[in-house]
C-alpha cells in the first residue's frame, strides 16, 4: 500500500506543482472564542477555539465563505498534524505554534488563556495552514480539506484512515536501537544541521528573554526619575517648568519599552517556527533512517535464508545449528523432508527477493522526494530568515529613532527645557 | 598681599527674597557695594578703602553700580529673545571683564618611600594688582586644596565655601590611583577652584592668593589674617540660643532639607540605572555571540547573521559609553551638591548664632540702659552690624548658589540627554548600514538568478 500511495504522489507532486491548493482559496483564521466544556475525563474546563474561514481566491471583498467555517481548537490542529506525519514522511511538514508559552521574560505572561498569546497562536495556526494549503502535496489530502471546510464528522474520517496504526508502528521500530549499517551521508549532515540549528534558536530565544528582561528593568528605573523631577519641581521657582518638562520626557521613555518588547515578540515567534521546523526535519531523517534500516534487515534476511538453502543442497555445514546437530546425533532426515523443506525455502527466498527489491525502491524514492523536500525547505529557510534578520534590523532602526526623538524633545524642545530652567 | 575691600554687603532692608525669580523692579542687588559700617576693617589697608562711604576697589575702580540691575535685566530680555548665551552668563559676576582665570589639570603621581600621592598642575592667569605675576604655574596635592578651605571657612565665615570632593576613599573599595577616579577628582577639584575665583569675596581671599602663587604653603602657621568678621563670628560659639529665626531662613533651611532628600533619591536612581545596565549589557554581549556561532552552521545566512551580531556588538560599545559618562558626570555633580547643602547649612547656623548674640547683647544691654542710664555699648552695635553684614552675604551667596545650581543642572541633565541621544544614534547607524548592505546583497542574488 504504501508503495501505491509513493506512486500516485509521485506522479501529481512532479506534474502538479503549480496548483496549489492555495492559489484557489484564502485562508483566514479569524477568531477565538472562549469555550467551556467537559473533557475527556469529564472534567469541566475552559479552551479557546478558533474560526476557520475559506473564500475563493479572485472573488472580490465579501466573497462567500467556503464550506462550514468551522471552529477548531488547538488540540485537533495537532491532530491534523500528526496525520500529515505520518501520511507524508518525506515531506518537511510545517510546525504548529508552540504549545505552551516558552522563553518568556517575565513581564509576559506565560498562561495560555492570556489574550496576547491567544492573538499570537491564532496568528501562528493561520500561518500554519497557509504553509500546508501552499504546499503542492499536501495540499491536496483530502482530510486537509475536510478540516477546513466540514464542522461535524472531521475527528471520524481523520481516525478511519487507520493513520495512527501506522504512527503506533512506527513508534515502535523507533524505540528500538536503530544500528544502520551504510547510513546515508547526506542523510547524517542533515541531522546534524538540524540538531545544530536547533540548538542555535533556543539558545538565541533563551538569551533575547534575558535581554528583554534586563532592558525592561533599565527602562522601568528611568521612570523614578520622572517621579522624582516632578517632586523637585514643587520646590524651585524657576526650575520648575523644565523639571516638569524632563519629568514627562522620562515618563514617556520608560512607557516606550512595552511597545518596543511587544513588538519583538513578533520576530521571537518567526525564530520558533523555524525552532519547531528541526523537529520536522529530524522526522525526515528518523523515517530514512528507518526505511534504511528494514532494507538492510530485508538485505540480512535473504541473505541468511539463501545460506540455509545452500547448507541443506549441499549439506555442508558451514555454521552451527541445532538441525545439524541432530541430525549428526540422531541422524539424517529422509529425502522427502528434505525436498519439502527446500522448496519451502524456495519459496520464502522468493518472497525475500520481493521484499529487497520492492525497499530497495522505496528506499530510493524516498530519499528523492525527501531530498526534493529539503532542498525546498532550505531555499525558503535561507529566504525568509533572512527576512526576518532584516525586518528585525529595521525595528530597531525604528526603535532607536522614536526613542530618541523623545530624548531630543527634552533637550531641544524648542529649547523650552533648558531654556525654563 | 592686598585684600580687597569686601564687596558682598548690603544693609539688611531692602534684600530681595532669596528665592525669587528676577525681580522686575530691582532692588538694590548683591554686589552693588552700598555702604556698610565696617569699622577698623583690615581689609582697607590701602588708603581710603575702609570705613568709607565711597563705593570703590582698592584698585581704585569705581564699581558700577548699575551693573548687577543691567545684568539681570539683560537676561531678561534675552530670555524673551530665547538667546540662549544669556543663560550661561553668571548673573553675580561683574560684568567687568573677568580677571582672575585658574585651572587645574595634569595629575601625576609621586611615588616616594613614605607614601605615593597625586598631584595636580595649578595654574592661573590674572591681571590682579594683588598678584605680583600675570601668570602661575605650580603643583597642588588634595591636602592643599583642603587647607585652603579649611582657610578659607576660618576666615570668611559668613561665605559659602564651595565644597571638595570627599577625602576619605575606602582603601579597599575605590583604587585610589585609577585613572577615573583621579579625572572625577580632578574635575571636582577644578570646579571648586573656579568657584572660589568666581566669587567676588572669596576670590580676594589672602589664603587663595597664598595658594596659588606660594612655592610653599606654610601649613602650619597659617595665615594670620582674618576678617574682623571673621573673628567675631568664631567667638559667638554658642552660649546664645536664636529666640526668632527670619522667615526668610527658615524658608532656606526647609528648602535646604528637601532638595538634600531629592538629590539623594537622585544618587539612589541613576545607580540603579547603572547596575541595571551594566546587566543588561552581560546579556547583550552573550546575545551578539549566539547569532555569531549560529553563522558558523549556515552558508547563505552567515552575512545576515554575522551582520547582526556586529550591530548588536557596537551596541554594547555604546551602551558602555553611556554608562561611563553617565558614572563621570551625573553621579560627582549630585554628591557635590550634597556637599554644597552641608556647607550651606552650617552657614545658616553660624548666622544664626550671630544673631542670638546681637539679640543677647542687645537685651543685656537695653535692661541696663533703663536701670544705669548708660547708652547702648558699641559692641551691640558692632554686634548688630555684623549680623547684618552676615545676612547681606549670606543673601547674596545664596543668590549666586541657586543661579550656579540651575545652570549646573540645566547643563547636567542636557549633557545626559544628549549621551543617551547619542547612544541611540550610534545604534540607530550601524543597523541602518546592516540593512542597506543586506539589501544590496539581495538585489545582486536577484541580478544574478536573472542572469541564470
Amino acid at each position: 500500500m504504501c508503495q501505491v500511495c509513493a506512486r500516485d504522489i509521485t506522479d501529481t507532486f512532479m506534474v502538479e506543482r503549480e496548483t496549489a491548493l492555495l492559489k484557489k482559496i484564502d485562508i483566514n483564521v479569524a477568531e477565538s472564542e472562549k469555550r467551556s466544556g467537559k473533557n475527556t475525563v469529564n472534567m469541566q474546563e475552559t479552551y479557546t477555539v478558533y474560526l476557520i474561514e475559506i473564500r475563493p481566491a479572485n472573488a472580490a471583498e465579501g466573497g462567500l465563505p467556503v464550506g462550514d467555517s468551522p471552529w477548531r481548537r488547538y488540540s485537533e490542529f495537532e491532530l491534523l498534524r500528526t496525520y500529515l506525519l505520518v501520511t507524508y514522511p518525506f515531506v518537511v511538514i510545517p510546525p504548529l505554534p508552540e504549545k505552551r508559552a516558552e522563553f518568556v521574560w517575565h513581564k509576559l505572561s506565560a498562561d495560555n488563556l492570556d489574550p496576547d498569546f491567544v492573538e499570537r497562536r491564532r496568528l501562528g495556526l493561520e500561518n500554519f495552514l497557509i504553509r500546508v494549503a501552499s504546499h503542492s502535496v499536501l495540499s491536496k489530502d483530502k482530510i486537509f480539506y475536510q478540516f477546513l471546510t466540514e464542522e461535524k464528522g472531521w475527528r471520524e474520517a481523520v481516525l478511519e484512515t487507520g493513520f495512527q496504526d501506522k504512527a503506533d508502528s512506527r513508534l515502535k521500530s523507533l524505540s528500538a536501537t536503530l544500528r544502520v549499517k551504510n547510513p546515508d551521508k547526506s542523510f547524517t549532515d542533515l541531522k546534524q544541521y538540524s540538531d545544530e540549528l536547533n540548538s542555535a534558536i533556543s539558545h538565541l530565544l533563551r538569551v533575547r528573554a534575558k535581554v528583554a528582561d534586563r532592558m525592561y528593568g533599565v527602562y522601568k528605573v528611568h521612570g523614578n526619575y520622572g517621579r522624582i523631577f516632578s517632586e523637585w519641581s514643587a520646590i524651585e521657582k524657576e526650575m520648575g517648568d523644565g523639571l516638569q518638562s524632563a519629568g514627562h520626557h522620562m515618563d514617556t521613555h520608560s512607557a516606550s519599552v512595552d511597545d518596543i518588547l511587544e513588538e519583538e515578540e513578533h520576530y521571537a515567534d518567526q525564530l520558533k517556527e523555524y525552532l519547531f521546523y528541526t523537529d520536522a526535519l529530524r522526522s525526515v531523517c528518523r523515517k530514512h533512517e528507518l526505511i534504511q534500516y528494514e532494507l538492510e534487515m530485508a538485505v540480512l534476511d535473504l541473505a541468511s535464508k539463501k545460506q540455509q538453502r545452500e547448507e541443506l543442497t549441499t549439506g555442508a555445514v558451514r555454521v552451527f545449528s541445532l538441525k545439524g546437530m541432530s541430525s549428526k546425533l540422531f541422524g539424517q532426515e529422509s529425502p522427502e523432508q528434505r525436498e519439502s523443506r527446500l522448496a519451502a525455502l524456495q519459496q520464502s527466498i522468493q518472497a525475500s527477493e520481493d521484499a529487497v527489491l520492492d525497499k530497495n525502491q522505496e528506499c530510493r524514492e524516498f530519499m528523492r522526494m525527501s531530498w526534493e523536500e529539503v532542498k525546498r525547505f532550505k531555499e525558503q529557510k535561507d529566504r525568509e530568515l533572512r527576512e526576518a534578520l532584516i525586518s528585525y534590523a529595521i525595528m530597531q532602526i525604528s526603535m532607536c529613532k522614536k526613542v530618541g526623538d523623545n530624548m531630543g524633545t527634552a533637550t531641544c524642545d524648542p529649547h523650552h527645557v533648558t531654556r525654563t530652567m | 598681599m592686598i585684600v580687597g575691600a569686601p564687596r558682598g554687603l548690603q544693609p539688611v532692608n531692602g534684600t530681595t527674597h532669596p528665592l525669587s525669580a528676577v525681580q522686575e523692579t530691582l532692588s538694590p542687588v548683591p554686589d552693588v557695594t552700598a555702604s556698610c559700617h565696617i569699622p577698623n576693617s583690615s581689609s582697607s589697608s590701602s588708603g581710603g578703602g575702609g570705613g568709607d562711604k565711597e563705593v570703590v576697589l582698592t584698585n581704585g575702580k569705581p564699581i558700577e553700580t548699575s551693573s548687577p540691575a543691567s545684568a539681570s535685566s539683560l537676561l531678561n530680555r534675552l530670555q524673551l529673545d530665547d538667546d540662549l548665551e544669556a543663560d550661561t552668563l553668571d548673573l553675580y559676576a561683574s560684568t567687568e571683564t573677568r580677571d582672575l582665570f585658574v585651572t587645574v589639570d595634569d595629575p601625576k603621581k609621586h611615588v616616594s618611600t613614605m607614601e605615593t600621592y597625586i598631584t595636580y598642575r595649578v595654574s592661573t592667569k590674572t591681571s590682579r594688582i594683588e598678584f605680583d605675576l600675570p601668570e602661575y604655574n605650580l603643583r597642588r596635592r588634595y591636602q592643599d586644596f583642603d587647607w585652603l578651605r579649611m582657610k578659607l571657612e576660618d576666615s570668611q565665615p559668613t561665605h559659602l565655601i564651595p565644597p571638595l570632593p570627599e577625602k576619605f576613599v575606602m582603601k579597599g573599595v575605590v583604587d585610589r590611583f585609577s585613572e577615573e577616579f583621579v579625572e572625577t577628582r580632578m574635575k571636582a577639584l577644578d570646579k571648586f577652584l573656579k568657584r572660589v575665583a568666581d566669587h567676588p569675596v572669596l576670590s580676594f581671599n589672602p589664603h587663595l592668593n597664598a595658594f596659588l602663587t606660594a612655592k610653599d604653603l606654610n601649613k602650619r602657621q597659617g595665615l594670620a589674617l582674618l576678617t574682623k568678621v571673621g573673628e567675631s563670628v568664631k567667638q559667638a560659639a554658642g552660649g546664645y540660643k536664636l529666640r526668632a529665626r527670619p522667615p526668610e531662613y527658615c524658608v532656606m533651611g526647609e528648602y535646604l532639607d528637601t532638595f538634600n532628600q531629592k538629590l539623594g533619591t537622585m544618587d539612589r536612581i541613576a545607580q540603579r540605572i547603572l547596575k541595571e545596565q551594566t546587566e543588561y549589557l552581560v546579556e547583550l554581549r552573550e546575545y551578539g555571540s549566539v547569532y555569531a556561532g549560529w553563522a558558523g552552521s549556515e552558508d547563505a545566512l552567515t552575512r545576515p547573521l554575522e551582520g547582526v551580531a556586529g550591530c548588536v556588538s557596537t551596541c554594547c560599545g555604546a551602551m558602555e559609553d553611556l554608562s561611563e559618562g553617565m558614572s563621570q558626570e551625573l553621579l560627582p555633580v549630585l554628591r557635590e551638591y550634597v556637599l554644597y547643602i552641608e556647607s550651606m547649612k552650617n552657614v545658616l547656623k553660624k548666622r544664626d548664632q550671630s544673631q542670638a548674640e546681637y539679640e543677647g547683647r542687645l537685651e543685656a544691654a537695653v535692661i541696663r540702659k533703663q536701670e544705669e542710664k548708660t547708652p547702648v555699648p558699641v559692641e551691640v552695635e558692632k554686634c548688630q552690624d555684623r549680623v547684618e553684614c552676615f545676612n547681606a552675604d549670606l543673601k547674596a551667596d545664596w543668590e549666586r548658589w541657586q543661579s550656579n545650581k540651575r545652570q549646573d543642572f540645566r547643563q547636567l541633565l542636557t549633557s545626559m540627554a544628549d549621551k543617551n541621544i547619542n547612544y541611540f544614534e550610534k545604534c540607530q547607524s550601524a543597523w541602518e548600514s546592516l540593512v542597506s548592505q543586506l539589501q544590496d546583497d539581495q538585489a545582486e542574488n536577484t541580478n544574478e538568478t536573472n542572469c541564470d
